[in-house]
């Protein structure tokens, strides 16, 4: 934080370069060479989720705007980009046993006759890519500016998201001829001809969520060091000095609410082209809540602690629910009970207070004695 | 009394008639209060008088119920908050309010007045103009010497006086300052009195304050409220010897 000429704050500190690094090599070298591609997958999925944890950070570890219905974006940008998909899977000729062969197979099971307007558009990659990041930002816009510009913020925000979360959920579900219902849209098969359930598929789609998670950490990071980023705290802790310094307080609380959804929606889009399907499970109040959870578990003031948080906590449920199925909510609800009680900053926080210095000095004695330093290196 | 002469002159700010009802009850009853350029203005009362409330009505946290706030030529009421503040009315809250995650440098780049909407904070950059600016105005409040220091662990009285600071780099027209030098000591006091007398070769302060001897030191002209009216106005010295002044307020 120091900084006696008052320069621009770099970009990263050293220390936040070296924590990029290894998250970059975790993600990119160690996960891929020590799984195989099943459990690779798997932690795609993951990292899915990290999307949303890292917007959360800006939103609400910085900004102090608790979104309650992340979902709601991950939702969006998922199925805008399952439609994509299943209109490409639902060719005349793959459809040709359908009363309506050319449309979707859940829509014709619904007695539906042709392709709703709305849907017309995805039949382009160029519109959907635009739409994943669009549609959910607009809506996180509309909800954003009824809320901040009345005002309404903290618990009542919170609560709103909500609702907006469950009216969503039984929206998809009741439509079902629109949108697949409780099934979601399934069946997705290629991404303009290329297959995306080989393993070179997964593979190569893995790489492309950690990249594409690498560079929002990047972005997020240069939103912190702007003014924009002091300016988020500023308004966390007094947001009515910021206002009577003459700030449009509402504005600034929009945008970053609207920047998180469509990370958000980055990870519901990624999340589709992994896991293959795209259903109102994710988009509802038990996600969303699961997805505040994964960021205050791996620290909601660290970029890199939502990451890791989404990594760990959903690596903990999987293997939790695979032996007590029944068990894992209580397991969840007891996290973050504890998080809250003992370690409000997360394993960041943890990490910060206990492992740091300890990690200084091991390097401070690595530098005077260089024999260590290649030991202390590879326990990095 | 000063009614004659408000038709000639032109007011850096001028109340008139404002009244603030809260369920029937008048915090505020038709006040009018006018304040000269370069003034120094303290305003006193009883506590309830309605001198916060004042300070509300004129930088927008409450809105009026009647009346008309004219700010150098502008009508305040109805404005938003940071358009009254961009129109160069600065305000100073009671318990200092800074943000006391940041260092004072970063408190005071925060209030220069630039980039100030969405966008223009995104792209702010940190350059000569900036840095010069805060240094001349840390210099001014006594910080120049924490600018990296973290706001919370200043001094009650440096968090006050980073408070003004953060008004005074805005380069507002008016200042409003809700008792600044609550929780100061002598020296601290006497230091306020002389950055006051500094700010007024181009600015008009309203000064909220309990403090008598400081109220002496620097007001120009004094106004009592009393039950959200004005009960006596003029010099400290005039007001002292008002016997009505004296029955609700000095008295005791």
């Amino acid at each position: 934080m120091q900084s006696p000429m008052h320069s621009d704050s770099t970009f990263f500190s050293r220390q936040g370069w070296l924590s990029f690094v290894v998250l970059a090599a975790i993600l990119l070298l160690v996960l891929p060479a020590a799984f195989d591609i099943f459990r690779l997958n798997l932690i795609g999925k993951y990292l899915t989720y990290a999307f949303v944890a890292l917007g959360l950070v800006l939103c609400w570890g910085m900004g102090g705007i608790l979104s309650l219905g992340q979902g709601i974006f991950f939702g969006l940008g998922g199925y805008c980009m399952a439609m994509f998909l299943k209109l490409e899977a639902s060719t005349p000729e793959a459809t040709k046993i359908q009363s309506t062969p050319g449309i979707p197979d859940f829509m014709d099971w619904n007695q539906l006759t042709e392709l709703p307007v709305w849907w017309q558009p995805f039949h382009s990659f160029g519109f959907t890519l635009v739409a994943i990041i669009a549609v959910p930002a607009l809506f996180a816009f509309v909800i954003g500016a009824a809320m901040f510009k009345r005002r309404v913020g903290g618990v009542y925000f919170a609560i709103i998201t909500q609702a907006v979360a469950a009216i969503m959920t039984i929206l998809i579900i009741g439509q079902q001829g629109y949108t697949g219902g409780v099934n979601g849209i399934t069946d997705l098969r290629t991404l303009l001809g290329w297959d995306i359930r080989t393993d070179d598929a997964k593979l190569i789609l893995y790489f492309v969520c950690a990249a594409l998670l690498l560079g929002c950490v990047l972005l997020a990071q240069a939103i912190n060091i702007s003014k924009f980023g002091r300016l988020l705290v500023a308004m966390r802790d007094r947001e009515d000095r910021v206002r009577f310094s003459g700030y449009d307080v509402s504005n600034f609380k929009i945008f970053i609410f609207c920047l998180a959804a469509a990370f958000s929606a980055i990870g519901g889009a990624m999340f589709t082209l992994q896991v293959g399907f795209m259903s109102p499970s994710f988009v509802g109040i038990v996600p969303s809540i699961e997805m505040v959870i994964f960021c205050a578990v791996g620290g909601r003031l660290s970029l890199f602690g939502a990451v890791y948080g989404a990594l760990i906590v959903n690596a903990a449920k999987t293997s939790f629910s695979e032996s007590f199925p029944e068990l894992w909510l209580f397991a969840m609800g007891g996290l973050f009970i504890a998080v809250v009680m003992a370690f409000p900053n997360g394993l960041a926080g943890l990490y910060r207070e206990h492992a740091e210095p300890w990690l200084r000095r091991l390097l401070k004695r690595s530098v005077a004695r260089p024999a260590v330093a290649a030991a202390a290196n590879t326990a990095n | 009394m000063h009614v004659s002469d408000t038709e000639q002159k032109d007011f850096l700010l001028a109340v008139e008639g404002l009244t603030v009802s809260f369920d029937g009850f008048k915090a505020v009853n038709d006040l009018s209060l006018y304040v000269d350029e370069n003034e120094i203005r303290v305003i006193i009362g009883p506590n309830g008088a309605g001198k916060t409330t004042v300070l509300d009505l004129i930088c927008g946290r409450t809105r009026p119920t009647d009346g008309s706030i004219r700010f150098s030529g502008q009508e305040l009421t109805g404005m938003r908050e940071h358009e009254i503040v961009h129109a160069g009315v600065g305000r100073k809250f009671q318990n200092p309010s800074i943000y006391e995650d940041l260092t004072v440098f970063e408190n005071l780049e925060l209030s220069f007045p630039r980039g100030r909407n969405v966008f223009g904070a995104l792209f702010f950059r940190r350059d000569a103009e900036v840095r010069d600016r805060v240094e001349e105005v840390a210099e001014l409040i006594f910080l120049k010497d924490h600018l990296d220091t973290e706001a919370a662990i200043l001094s009650h009285g440096q968090k006050q006086w980073l408070e003004i600071g953060m008004l005074l780099i805005q380069s507002p027209k008016l200042l409003m300052l809700d008792e600044p030098v609550a929780g100061m000591s002598v020296g601290e006091r006497i230091k306020t009195a002389e950055l006051l007398n500094t700010i007024i070769r181009n600015q008009s302060v309203i000064v909220i304050e309990h403090d008598m001897k400081f109220v002496e030191d620097i007001a120009h002209r004094v106004t009592v409220l009393h039950q959200g009216k004005v009960l006596s106005e003029g010099s400290m010295e005039r007001v002292k010897h008002d016997p009505k002044v004296i029955e609700v307020y000095l008295g005791h």
